[in-house]
């Protein structure tokens, strides 16, 4: 058991435990604040795949923004001040079935699979410089379609949101 | 036995590609069960995260290269944007409906 196996375990828990709280708990708050601690364990596994820059994007994008724009979508949407903020489920049985059937597929033919896994495990040093080069060269169209996707999303969206002043009224 | 304890303490792909596996199907689960949006929503990015935890340790550990790291990048600028939209419309069927249960929104007009 050397230090990455500990911190990977860790990590792994942190985030397993905190998924299933967010899928399980009756309260939305709840499982609000338990993806906080799913995207935080995802990003140290990003950290431990020698994905530094993809980590701290993970957490400055998803923690900081998604996670937030997430717990502003329950507050105004959940009367907060009555008991309402409890939330039922539906179709549990066949949900559980179709999912326990997934889960056994993934996890058969990911263990089944007799992936080529590379001989040189030195992995990468210093992601970004070489990530910056690749949007920039090979990626530079996906790239440039994805700031614009990203630019009229948020346009449409500031637009969708904001509530309608009709002349009549 | 012993190989699978050996397993366990070498921490390689098929690590990584089961906790994605698992946190997969614990998105799924969510999506086809929580009756608030919001919930939904939850479930959405439970599954984006494990499609990028599949992309970073292919990337890692067959690969060699970063293309499945540019991926990931992707992947999160359009989960951004999906957030964004998605939260957006919640809220609008909030204040037409307001509900968010998506099993009593049946009406695209009110």
């Amino acid at each position: 058991m050397d230090l990455y196996t500990i911190i990977f375990y860790l990590f792994a828990v942190i985030t397993l435990i905190s998924a299933s709280v967010v899928v399980f708990s009756k309260n939305i708050v709840y499982s609000a604040f338990a993806l906080l601690f799913t995207f935080f364990g995802v990003a140290g596994l990003y950290v431990l795949m020698m994905a530094d820059f993809i980590a701290i994007t993970q957490l400055l994008i998803y923690v900081g923004g998604i996670l937030v724009l997430v717990i502003f979508g329950v507050m105004l949407t959940t009367r907060v001040i009555s008991v309402e903020m409890r939330t039922g489920t539906v179709q549990t049985l066949p949900a559980v079935l179709i999912v326990a059937a997934l889960a056994g597929t993934l996890i058969g033919v990911f263990w089944t699979t007799d992936w080529r896994v590379s001989s040189s495990t030195a992995g990468f040093e210093k992601t970004a410089p070489k990530i910056g080069e690749m949007l920039l060269t090979g990626y530079l169209l996906p790239f440039e379609i994805a700031s614009v996707v990203l630019l009229v999303a948020l346009i449409g969206a500031a637009m969708i949101a904001r509530r309608e002043r009709k002349a009549s009224s | 036995m012993h190989n699978f304890i050996q397993w366990l303490q070498t921490p390689g792909l098929n690590h990584f590609l089961i906790i994605s596996g698992i946190l997969f199907s614990l998105g799924i689960f969510a999506i086809l069960t929580r009756r608030n949006a919001i919930m939904v929503l939850m479930g959405i990015e439970l599954v984006l995260n494990a499609a990028n935890v599949n992309f970073l340790a292919f990337s890692r550990y067959t690969t060699g290269t970063l293309d499945g790291q540019v991926f990931a990048i992707f992947v999160i600028i359009l989960a951004a944007a999906e957030a964004a939209i998605a939260l957006a419309i919640v809220l609008n069927i909030y204040q037409n409906f307001n509900t968010v249960n998506v099993d009593e929104i049946n009406q695209l007009k009110d």
